[in-house]
C-alpha cells in the first residue's frame, strides 16, 4: 500500500517539474505578447518621429540682397498691384549670379534650381510690407529648394550619388556653409501655407482648417442627434420588436467598415441630393453617420449609470417623465456622454477612407473659409503626400502625422480628464 | 437670402418666440388665473412651432432643389445635347452652372438660354423659399400666440413633440443602414444588368479598365472578383495570424497574471494602438515595414514584391491586436471566479486552469471577438490602399502583391466618375459584398457575445 502511494507521489513530483515549466512558459508567452504590443507602439511612434522631426526645420539661405528699384521698375509709391507684377524672381537670380558666378547656361540653371520658387514671393511680401526697402540692401533668409533642404539636413558628407545635388552644387553649398549663409530655421511655412506641389512650400494649414470645419459639422449634427437617440432608447422606448431592431441596427453600424459610409455619401448625398463634393459639409455629413453609433452607445451607458433613486425622487416630487429626464438624468449623464462624443470625434478626426469617396482628395491650395468651400482634411493630406515621389514630402508626411497624433492625444487626454473630474461614483 | 442667413433668421425668430410665449403666459398668470403649465412651457411650445416647420422645410428644400433645377435645365439645353448620353448631359449642366456664376472659361452661345434660365430660376427659388420659410415661422408665432390660454395643456403638447423628436433621432441609425443598403443595392443591380453575377462572383480575371471610346482597343473590362476575394482573405489571414495569438495571450496575461499596476498602465497603452488613424499605419506599412521585408527577403534569396501582402497583413495585425485583446479581456473577466477556484482546488496550476477551464468557458465570447476582428480586417481600407498593390494576382504567396476589395473600391471611385460605366458600378457591387459579409460577421458575433454574457450574469 505504501509502495503504490509513494509511487503516485513520485509520479506527481516528477510531473510537477514539467507542469511548472509549462506554467513558466505560458507566463512568458503572455508577457511577451504584451511586450510585443508595446514594442510595436514604441516602434511606430519612434519611426514617425525619426522621419518627421526634421520637417519642422527648413533650410534657408541668408543673404544680403539689394532691392534694385530700377531693375524691378517700381518706385516707393508703387501700389500693391505694381509690386505684385514686378520681377522679383529675376532679381534673385541676378543676385545669385553675381554672388556665385556660374559658368554657362547649365550651371546657371543648376544654381537657380537651388532656390525655392517661394523665395521671390518672400521678397515681394517684405517689400509690400515695407516699401522703403526699395533701393536698399536688406538681409533676408530665402527658402532653399527641397533638394538643398534634404541635402543639408540629411545627406551632407555622404556619397554623392545618393542625393540629387551634383558636385558643382555641393561645392557652392559648402562655400555658403563656410560663409554661414546656409542654416535651418523653424518651418513656419509648414503651419501657415496650404498644399503645394513644391515640398518646401507645402503646408498643413488648409488641411487643418478643413479638418476643423468638417469636425464642426460632425459635432453639430452628431452630438444632438446622438444624445437624443440615446435618451429615447434608454428612457422612452417601449420594449418591443421595433426598439430591438433599432438597437441591433446601431450595434451593427458601429462595426460596419467605414468605407461603406463613403459609398452612401457618394450615391445618396452627392448623386441624389446634389451636395457639393470635396466640401467640409459633405465630409461632416458622412462622418456624422459614422460617429453616431459610438455616441449613442456611450450615451446609453452614461444614462444607465444614473441610479434609479434619482429618477424616483424626482417623480416623487411630481415631475413629469420629460422633466425627470431633462432636469435630473441628463445633467448627471452629460459628462459620460461628452467623453463618448470626444472619443467619437477623435475617430472621425483620423478617418480617411470614406472621405476619399466623396472627393476630399482634391488638390486644394486655398485655405477653406467655410463649410461649402473645397477642402481636404489632415488624414487625406497625409495620404496624398505619402504618394508623392519627392523625398521632402516623406518628411512632411511624417510631420503632418505628428500633428495629427498630437491632436488625437490631446482629445483623448481631454476625454480621460473629463471622465476623472466629472465622473461620479454612486 | 442664402441658407446660413435663413437658418440664423429662423433661430432668432425662435428665440423671440420663446420670450413672447413665456411673457404672454406670465401676463395671463399675473391676472390671478391659474395656468395649466409653467410659463416656460408656453414659451417652449411657441419656439417649437416657430422653429420646427421652417427648418424642416429648409431641409427638404435643400435636398430637393438641386435635382429639380437640373431637371428643369435639361429642357432648356440644345436638342443635340439632350440626345446625348447622361454623362454628356451632366457635363453640360455643370458647365451651365459655372457660366451662371461667371466662372466659365469659354463662353458658349448655344448654352446662353439655359444659363439665363438657370439664373432666373435661382433668383426665383431663392425668393420663394426665403419667403416661405419666414412666413412659416411668423405663422407659427401668430397661431400659437392665439392658442395660449390659461387652460391650454402646453406641457403635454411640448412633451409629445419632444418625444417625437427623440424618436426621430433614434431613427437616423435605421435610415443610415437603409441608405447604405439602398445605395449599394441599386448601383449593384445596375452593374449586374451589364455583368452577370456569376461572372462577378466566380470569374478569376479582374481588369476593370473599360474602353472610354469605341475605337480604343484592348481593354474590354473583365470583372471576375475572385482575385480580390482571395487577396482580401490572404491579408486578413496574415493579420489574424499576428493578432489572435498576441491579442489572446496579452488578454490572458493582463487578466490572470499581471499585477493591478501593470494592468492599469499596459491595458490603455495597448489600446492606443486601436486609436491610431489607419492612414498612419498605412504610411508605416508602405515606407518602413515593406522595405524591411523586401531587404530581409532578398537577403534570403526570395523574390519579394515591393507591395507585398505580408507587409500590409503584418501591420494590419498590429492594428487589430487591441480589438482581440480588449474584447477577450472582457469575456475572460466575465468568467466567474468560482470556476477558477474549483480548478485550483483540484490542484491545477494557473496555466492549466486558464487552458482547461477559463478559455473553454470563455470560448464563445472569444470566438465572437475574433469574428469582430476579422470583420474589421476585411473592411480595413487605408493600410491596404497604401501598402498592398493594385495588381489583381490570384496567389497564396504572401510575398507577392495582391489587391483587396476595399482597395479596388477606392481606386474605382476616387476622382471623377461616370455613373453608367460598369467600372464605377463594379465598386458598388464590391461594396455590397463587403457590406453583406461584414454585416453577417458582426451580427453573428454580437449575438454570440451577448448570449455568452447573459449566461454568467
Amino acid at each position: 500500500m505504501t509502495n503504490t502511494s509513494m509511487s503516485t507521489r513520485e509520479k506527481v513530483e516528477k510531473s510537477m517539474v514539467r507542469r511548472r515549466a509549462a506554467e513558466k512558459r505560458f507566463r512568458v508567452y503572455g508577457m511577451a505578447s504584451v511586450l510585443f504590443g508595446l514594442l510595436c507602439l514604441v516602434g511606430l511612434f519612434g519611426d514617425i518621429i525619426n522621419k518627421g522631426a526634421s520637417a519642422f526645420r527648413q533650410t534657408v539661405i541668408q543673404t544680403e540682397i539689394l532691392i534694385d528699384a530700377d531693375y524691378l521698375g517700381i518706385n516707393k509709391k508703387a501700389d500693391d498691384q505694381e509690386i505684385r507684377n514686378a520681377d522679383f524672381e529675376g532679381l534673385i537670380k541676378q543676385h545669385f549670379k553675381k554672388l556665385v558666378q556660374p559658368e554657362g547656361r547649365s550651371e546657371r540653371r543648376m544654381l537657380y534650381s537651388m532656390i525655392s520658387a517661394g523665395a521671390a514671393w518672400q521678397l515681394q511680401e517684405a517689400v509690400m510690407l515695407n516699401p522703403s526697402l526699395l533701393g536698399q540692401t536688406m538681409s533676408i533668409n530665402l527658402i532653399a529648394d527641397d533638394d538643398v533642404d534634404q541635402w543639408f539636413k540629411h545627406d551632407r558628407g555622404t556619397e554623392l550619388h545618393n542625393n540629387r545635388m551634383n558636385e558643382t552644387q555641393v561645392k557652392w553649398l559648402e562655400q555658403w556653409i563656410e560663409q554661414g549663409m546656409l542654416k535651418t530655421q523653424f518651418n513656419t511655412l509648414f503651419f501657415v501655407n496650404g498644399d503645394s506641389r513644391e515640398p518646401e512650400l507645402a503646408g498643413i494649414r488648409g488641411a487643418i482648417t478643413g479638418t476643423f470645419l468638417t469636425l464642426l459639422v460632425t459635432f453639430l449634427l452628431s452630438f444632438p442627434i446622438g444624445v437624443a437617440a440615446a435618451i429615447y432608447l434608454e428612457e422612452f422606448a417601449p420594449r418591443n420588436k421595433i426598439t430591438e431592431f433599432v438597437e441591433i441596427n446601431i450595434n451593427n453600424l458601429a462595426a460596419v467598415p467605414s468605407i461603406t459610409f463613403g459609398l452612401l455619401g457618394l450615391a445618396i448625398f452627392i448623386n441624389i441630393f446634389g451636395v457639393a463634393r470635396s466640401t467640409p459639409l459633405i465630409g461632416g455629413l458622412v462622418l456624422t453617420l459614422m460617429t453616431l453609433p459610438t455616441i449613442i452607445i456611450s450615451g446609453r451607458a452614461a444614462i444607465k449609470a444614473v441610479p434609479p433613486s434619482i429618477r424616483e425622487a424626482a417623480f416623487g416630487l411630481g415631475a413629469s417623465k420629460m422633466q425627470v429626464v431633462f432636469h435630473h438624468v441628463l445633467p448627471l449623464a452629460l459628462p459620460g456622454m461628452l467623453t463618448g462624443t470626444i472619443i467619437g470625434m477623435a475617430q472621425a478626426l483620423g478617418e480617411t477612407a470614406p472621405l476619399l469617396m466623396i472627393g476630399m482628395v482634391a488638390f486644394v491650395v486655398d485655405v477653406p473659409g467655410f463649410v461649402n468651400d473645397p477642402s481636404t482634411v489632415l488624414p487625406v493630406q497625409i495620404f496624398l503626400w505619402s504618394d508623392s515621389p519627392e523625398r521632402a514630402f516623406m518628411e512632411r508626411t511624417s510631420g503632418a502625422i505628428m500633428v495629427l497624433l498630437g491632436f488625437l492625444v490631446t482629445m483623448n487626454t481631454a476625454a480621460v480628464m473629463l471622465r476623472r473630474r466629472l465622473e461620479r461614483r454612486w | 437670402m442664402n441658407y446660413s442667413s435663413l437658418i440664423i433668421a429662423v433661430l432668432i425668430l425662435l428665440g423671440g418666440a420663446y420670450l413672447l410665449g413665456r411673457n404672454r403666459a406670465r401676463a395671463i398668470a399675473s391676472q390671478g388665473i391659474r395656468l395649466h403649465s409653467l410659463p416656460t412651457h408656453y414659451g417652449a411650445l411657441m419656439a417649437l412651432w416657430t422653429g420646427l416647420p421652417p427648418l424642416l422645410l429648409l431641409l427638404i428644400w435643400g435636398l430637393a432643389e438641386a435635382p429639380i433645377i437640373d431637371h428643369l435645365l435639361i429642357a432648356q439645353l440644345p436638342e443635340a445635347i439632350q440626345q446625348g448620353t447622361s454623362s454628356e448631359i451632366q457635363l453640360t449642366i455643370s458647365k451651365v452652372h459655372n457660366l451662371a456664376i461667371g466662372a466659365g472659361i469659354d463662353a458658349a452661345p448655344e448654352l446662353e438660354p439655359a444659363v439665363r434660365h438657370l439664373i432666373d430660376l435661382q433668383q426665383r427659388t431663392l425668393l420663394l423659399h426665403s419667403g416661405m420659410v419666414l412666413s412659416l415661422a411668423l405663422l407659427g408665432i401668430a397661431l400659437t400666440w392665439r392658442r395660449i390660454k390659461a387652460d391650454m395643456r402646453a406641457r403635454t403638447e411640448v412633451e409629445s413633440i419632444v418625444r417625437r423628436l427623440l424618436f426621430a433621432s433614434s431613427g437616423v441609425a435605421v435610415l443610415t443602414t437603409l441608405g447604405i443598403l439602398a445605395s449599394v443595392l441599386y448601383e449593384a443591380w445596375q452593374f449586374f444588368g451589364k455583368v452577370s453575377p456569376f461572372e462577378f462572383l466566380f470569374g478569376t480575371t479582374w481588369s476593370p479598365q473599360v474602353a472610354l471610346r469605341a475605337d480604343q482597343s484592348g481593354s474590354s473590362g473583365s470583372f471576375g472578383a475572385v482575385p480580390l476575394f482571395a487577396g482580401t482573405l490572404l491579408i486578413s489571414l496574415i493579420a489574424m495570424f499576428i493578432a489572435v495569438p498576441v491579442g489572446l495571450m496579452a488578454a490572458i496575461y493582463l487578466s490572470e497574471y499581471a499585477t493591478p499596476t501593470i494592468r492599469q498602465y499596459a491595458k490603455p497603452a495597448l489600446e492606443i494602438l486601436a486609436g491610431i488613424p489607419t492612414v498612419v499605419y498605412g504610411f508605416f506599412a508602405a515606407l518602413t515595414v515593406a522595405p524591411v521585408i523586401r531587404e530581409l527577403g532578398e537577403s534570403m534569396g526570395l523574390a519579394v514584391s515591393s507591395e507585398s501582402a505580408l507587409a500590409a497583413g503584418l501591420v494590419m495585425g498590429i492594428m487589430i491586436i487591441p480589438f482581440v485583446s480588449s474584447l477577450s479581456d472582457d469575456v475572460i473577466n466575465a468568467v466567474p471566479q468560482s470556476l477558477r477556484d474549483g480548478s485550483y482546488g483540484l490542484g491545477a496550476t494557473k496555466s492549466e486552469t486558464v487552458k482547461e477551464v477559463v478559455i473553454p468557458a470563455a470560448l464563445p465570447g472569444i470566438v465572437g471577438a475574433i469574428m469582430l476582428a476579422v470583420s474589421r480586417a476585411i473592411g480595413e481600407t487605408m493600410i491596404v490602399a497604401m501598402a498592398a498593390g493594385l495588381a489583381a494576382n490570384l496567389t497564396a504567396n504572401p510575398l507577392d502583391s495582391v489587391t483587396t476589395v476595399t482597395v479596388q473600391i477606392v481606386t474605382l471611385l476616387v476622382g471623377d466618375q461616370e455613373f453608367d460605366s460598369p467600372k464605377t458600378l463594379a465598386a458598388f457591387a464590391l461594396g455590397l459584398v463587403l457590406f453583406l459579409v461584414t454585416l453577417v460577421l458582426n451580427f453573428v458575433a454580437l449575438k454570440v457575445v451577448q448570449k455568452y454574457r447573459e449566461q454568467y450574469d
